[in-house]
């Protein structure tokens, strides 16, 4: 229990600083939720979104392939694939 | 309907900006009437938007070349290289080619886009790494698709962030495929190729230059960036085209690797596409033949780069990091660069428009191509229609430090 608690906190953490960096590129005044849509709703292009990327991966220290963002819509989903990466990275989480 | 909902922010954007009539994304260019002249309705216009930089699109011997193949060999191969689409005139290429970039094995696709899907998408699997230059064009980005490859993008032009990436990747970096272009297409700016190759010795990987805009160009013989850095034993895989220098159409890769060649039995767009016609593999032939015996052209080119790239720079516009046959003029919104490009066609200019994403910066930027067919005077047109649109810019778009440096696409 107590190690899944970690792990749930962990894994906020790396949703705060996501939304952190997002709120950067939203248009000013915009709400940004964990659940809004990257594209569809903030309006983010590719571009930008490929470049928050990059951005994460300097900040987590880990390596993110844009393949994750197959699957990926919003920022909740973001954080998860980035943790799951984290975990796999070296089978600990920082 | 559903299948098309997805284009109605597409549709909403192109809606606006046709409000005005113009549709610089469909450009009809009634009339070539030489590699830097062509009518557009009943205007003549500089053509100083094309990637013609050696002019030969009308050079006698590559039309006579490519007359001579069109009747004897006919108008289409009708089917695909690895089947009745490999005539001798192709393979012939290939050898030229190969003993032109000094290179074992060259392989000719039907067209650039097509070499970068058939070469990177069939090397790089779901199980392989492809790090690759934040601005690398679409062609690139999609033959990862292709290949389901994992992509890491490094930051435009920063050799030390892509050793950051590889460093990150451990010993998986030994494998990976890196992937830079000589000459990029729209700010017309070069690879740090002498950089990148140090790390890739130090680091491992292989690397891959696409010199699509830079053969022809670049370098003593014309080989590209590589050749002219002197780097050219560290790029595992070159990548070229014959849509630009070449004057036709078709692209090209070409390698020292001794497995090269399998990819003719792997590489699904070469097996599964018609290969070019005999009339475009002619004329390249003899265009390549022209770019070796010419050198001059290829100091053309850059005398009259360097002269319209002062030109706009003078003039206070806000250009590309360095002066290159591309040269990139930075406007501010769409709105604007619409505006603009129009007004030079009304002044008898052809350019390129480029909206963003596809732009660095996330800014409208007008893209004006040099050829060595440019004239002076020519030249000095283009100069003069920019210096009468000088006062209609934005202050944004207009600033002293007139340079424009890319670190990604912010």
């Amino acid at each position: 229990m107590k190690a899944e608690g970690l792990l749930m906190i962990a894994e906020q953490q790396i949703l705060e600083r996501l939304l952190f960096q997002i709120r950067r590129l939203a248009p000013p005044g915009t709400e940004v939720r964990p659940d809004i849509a990257l594209v569809d709703e903030l309006g983010l292009d590719s571009m930008k979104v490929m470049d928050l990327l990059m951005e994460l991966e300097d900040e987590f220290d880990i390596s993110i392939p844009l393949n994750v963002l197959t699957d990926v819509r919003t920022p909740a989903q973001l954080a998860q694939a980035v943790f799951t990466l984290m975990e796999h990275a070296d089978g600990a989480v920082r | 309907m559903a299948l098309f909902d997805k284009f109605s922010k597409l549709a909403q954007e192109r809606a606006a900006l046709g409000q005005s009539g113009l549709n610089p994304f469909g450009t009809r260019i009634d009339e070539i009437l030489s590699p830097t002249v062509g009518r557009i309705g009943d205007r003549q216009v500089i053509l100083a938007g094309t990637n013609n930089y050696l002019g030969l699109t009308f050079d006698p011997g590559c039309i006579q070349a490519g007359q001579q193949a069109l009747a004897q060999e006919g108008t289409g191969t009708t089917g695909s290289r690895m089947a009745n689409g490999s005539y001798g005139s192709h393979i012939a290429l290939e050898a030229e080619l190969a003993e032109f970039m000094q290179r074992r094995s060259v392989i000719v696709y039907s067209t650039g886009y097509l070499a970068n899907l058939g070469v990177i998408g069939t090397l790089a699997g779901p199980s392989d790494i492809v790090l690759l230059d934040a601005d690398c064009h679409a062609s690139i980005y999609d033959a990862c698709r292709l290949g389901g490859a994992q992509v890491i993008r490094f930051r435009h032009n920063d050799a030390a962030d892509l050793e950051r990436r590889l460093l990150r990747l451990g010993e998986r970096a030994r494998e990976c495929l890196i992937v830079v272009e000589g000459i990029y297409s729209m700010l017309g700016d070069r690879a740090p190729l002498r950089e990148i190759a140090e790390v890739k010795r130090r680091l491992g990987g292989y690397l891959l230059v696409d010199e699509a805009h830079s053969v022809g160009v670049l370098g003593a013989n014309g080989r590209g960036l590589a050749e002219e850095l002197g780097v050219e034993a560290d790029v595992d895989i070159v990548l070229g085209t014959f849509s630009k220098s070449l004057g036709a159409i078709g692209g090209f890769a070409a390698s020292q690797h001794g497995d090269m060649e399998l990819l003719r039995y792997a590489s699904r767009p070469y097996i599964f596409t018609a290969s070019p016609s005999p009339a475009s593999i002619a004329s390249v032939r003899a265009a390549l033949r022209v770019m070796q015996a010419r050198p001059e052209l290829r100091q053309r080119l850059w005398a009259n780069a360097q002269r319209l790239y002062q030109g706009l720079a003078g003039l206070g516009y806000r250009t590309g990091p360095e002066p290159s046959p591309v040269i990139a003029v930075l406007l501010g919104s769409a709105q604007e660069g619409m505006a603009f490009w129009q007004s030079l066609i009304d002044l008898g200019v052809y350019v390129n428009l480029v909206l963003p994403p596809a732009t660095p910066g996330g800014q409208a930027l007008v893209r004006c191509s040099v050829s060595a067919a440019h004239s002076g005077e020519q030249i000095e047109r283009i100069i003069q229609a920019f210096a009468r649109l000088r006062d209609r810019l934005p202050p944004a778009a207009a600033v002293t430090d007139h340079r424009v440096h890319t670190g990604g696409l912010a």
